[in-house]
């Protein structure tokens, strides 16, 4: 196997993404009031809580989508992401699965992925005389498998069912091996056969060098797969622990579960 | 399974050799036809041989749409301007080459009252220099345009709209006479072509068979760049654009390229197209002549570039046969097509060869689908 990011590897447990005192507003808006949060390597961790707390808008302020108004957010503790843009993150190893599926319809699964992957130097130019490069190659191989994709690499991602479509983003955000995987609601819509196959999947992508970001409304969902969650209300952490914990907390159980 | 849920990708590959094998039997037989030939039965006139080459410049304007419409998901609604950039530079070169070596004076100093032509007409007898403008001009012009626009992201409709307004402008400048270009008469009676008088039979099918050519050239080129991985990126960006900006891609840099290789494949067009019609003016510029290009395209089909040849084809064919006894018609007809494109045809002619393919055996459409990528 053949490394393609060029960072060295993380410590597992270390800090993947850090944010202090993070503010987003939008007008008088106040989405996010003061947040801090980290998620650490080798772990998968869920973040819950109601429509409009946070959740995304925190996603894309990690991104770059969002520039807030204070605070900071450091990838692998020394990465300022706030002053880049969104492809310089993604190529910094921030990894983000859209809520609606965002594949290339017209272009085949292997296409799909063979475009994710990015190579040194990793300028368009360079990419396009690699195209067919050995390590894409073997890479989009190991990826079609790990996402369980074989059969239909030569068919058009447009023609796939929704689950699969998904499947296929995250497959293309592995190629990259990112640091921070981020999926925003990635079983929304899925049938239950999807959705365990969803979850399988999502076990399978905790490795020490990354850390696995999942928001998500499926309670039961993320159950399943998060090691640690943090429950957002109004833009502020009001829990962060175990699931199970969760649900017993009191606060919790009145802004969310409790409904 | 055939996919025909998605749009279409790239043309299918029979019907790319089709076209480029009637552009290549066009390429050969114009001159034999129309030069040796021309008196028999067998030959065909200098007036034919001329629609033929302005239809070719409009399949070539097609193209130059298709592939930042069709391949990158972005409407233009105002390649006039590339054409008629190409084309009012084409007319200063026959004018300034008629006066300074036939020593005709041209109109629009006559009614401009110029005793000599002003300075940016300097060196426009050269016809390298004018080529060399009639590449770099539009280019850069495009390059101007779709930097500012792709920076700020300005997209879709937005996009189209701000083509339209732009070429607009332009109209509305060229009109004015003191903008030194002929104003509302535009620029005719040009006499000279690289030393053949225009209207010889010689330089009519001349201009007929290298607009063919370079049709031609331009169909294979850019057939092969749509295939490579270039192509591919462009298709990203229309299916989803953020998706691949949120892999790290720039996508400023393709889009751009795109743009500007279109602009300057349409001012080519334009430059090819005018001294086959024999005049420029700004009605070139106006919103109908931007539209149109972009009809022809739909009805071809979007994202395949034989489609484009065909739809230009077909539709300016059927406006040069209509217009002869019912010009009044021809608003009413282009908008019965476009009604019929966006009603029953959303990819345009390919619908129908869509609709051909499903009829035969499921093996054989399976095998168009699973074309290995690589």
């Amino acid at each position: 196997m053949t490394a393609v990011t060029d960072q060295k590897n993380p410590t597992p447990g270390a800090q993947a993404i850090q944010i202090d005192g993070l503010r987003v507003s939008f007008g008088d808006f106040v989405a996010i009031p003061h947040l801090t949060f980290i998620a650490r390597y080798g772990e998968v961790h869920g973040v819950i809580g109601p429509n409009g707390a946070g959740k995304t808008t925190m996603m894309d302020v990690i991104t770059g989508k969002t520039k807030p108004k204070k605070g900071t957010v450091r990838l692998d503790g020394s990465i300022d992401l706030l002053g880049l843009d969104e492809p310089t993150i993604a190529l910094a190893g921030v990894g983000r699965k859209f809520q609606k599926p965002s594949v290339f319809e017209a272009l085949s699964v292997r296409e799909n992925l063979e475009i994710a992957l990015r190579l040194k130097p990793r300028s368009i130019l360079a990419e396009l005389r690699n195209w067919s490069d050995r390590r894409r190659v073997a890479r989009v191989g190991e990826v079609l498998n790990e996402i369980g994709l074989s059969a239909q690499a030569d068919l058009s991602a447009g023609v796939l069912a929704h689950g699969q479509k998904q499947w296929l983003e995250i497959g293309m955000l592995l190629m990259q091996r990112p640091k921070l995987l981020m999926l925003d609601e990635p079983v929304a819509g899925m049938t239950d056969e999807e959705t365990s196959h969803t979850a399988d999947l999502v076990r399978r992508l905790r490795s020490p060098e990354r850390a696995v970001l999942v928001i998500e409304h499926d309670m039961a969902f993320v159950e399943e797969i998060a090691d640690r969650v943090t429950v957002l209300h109004e833009g502020n952490p009001i829990f962060e622990g175990r699931m199970e914990d969760a649900r017993q907390d009191a606060q919790v159980r009145a802004v969310y579960l409790g409904r | 399974m055939a996919n025909d849920q998605t749009a279409a990708r790239v043309d299918s590959p029979l019907l790319f050799r089709i076209v480029a094998g009637t552009l290549f039997l066009l390429l050969i037989s114009l001159p034999v036809l129309g030069g040796p030939l021309s008196g028999s039965s067998a030959g065909i006139s200098p007036y034919l041989a001329n629609i033929i080459g302005q239809i070719a410049t409009f399949a070539l304007l097609a193209l130059a749409l298709d592939l930042i419409w069709g391949f990158a998901g972005i409407l233009s609604l105002g390649h006039g301007l590339f054409f008629a950039m190409g084309g009012y530079l084409i007319a200063m070169h026959m004018l300034k080459s008629g006066y300074v070596y036939g020593g005709v004076t041209p109109d629009i100093m006559t009614f401009m009252g110029w005793n000599e032509l002003p300075s940016y007409w300097v060196l426009f007898e050269s016809f390298p220099y004018a080529m060399l403008l009639i590449l770099v001009v539009p280019g850069l012009v495009a390059f101007l345009y779709g930097y500012v626009s792709f920076r700020s992201r300005v997209s879709g409709v937005y996009f189209a709209i701000i083509t339209q307004a732009l070429t607009y402008v332009a109209m509305l400048l060229m009109f004015r006479n003191d903008t030194g270009f002929g104003g509302n008469n535009g620029m005719t009676g040009f006499t000279t072509l690289l030393g053949n008088d225009i209207g010889s039979s010689n330089l009519v099918i001349g201009l007929a068979t290298t607009s063919v050519l370079v049709l031609l050239v331009a169909f294979l080129t850019c057939g092969a760049l749509m295939r490579s991985p270039f192509g591919r990126l462009l298709i990203a960006i229309r299916d989803d654009e953020a998706r691949l900006r949120f892999m790290g891609y720039d996508t400023l840099w393709p889009k751009l390229a795109v743009w500007c290789l279109s602009g300057v494949l349409a001012a080519i067009a334009g430059a090819l197209y005018v001294p086959q019609v024999g005049i420029i003016n700004p009605r070139l510029l106006s919103a109908e002549v931007s539209i149109e290009i972009a009809v022809w395209v739909a009805l071809g089909g979007r994202g395949a570039l034989s489609g484009a040849v065909i739809g230009a084809a077909i539709i300016s064919a059927l406006k040069f046969w209509l217009t002869g006894f019912v010009p009044e018609l021809w608003p009413f007809i282009l908008a019965g097509v476009v009604l019929l494109v966006v009603t029953l045809l959303p990819n345009g002619l390919l619908d129908l060869k869509l609709a051909m393919l499903r009829r035969p055996s499921r093996a054989k459409t399976r095998k168009a689908s699973a074309r290995p990528a690589a």
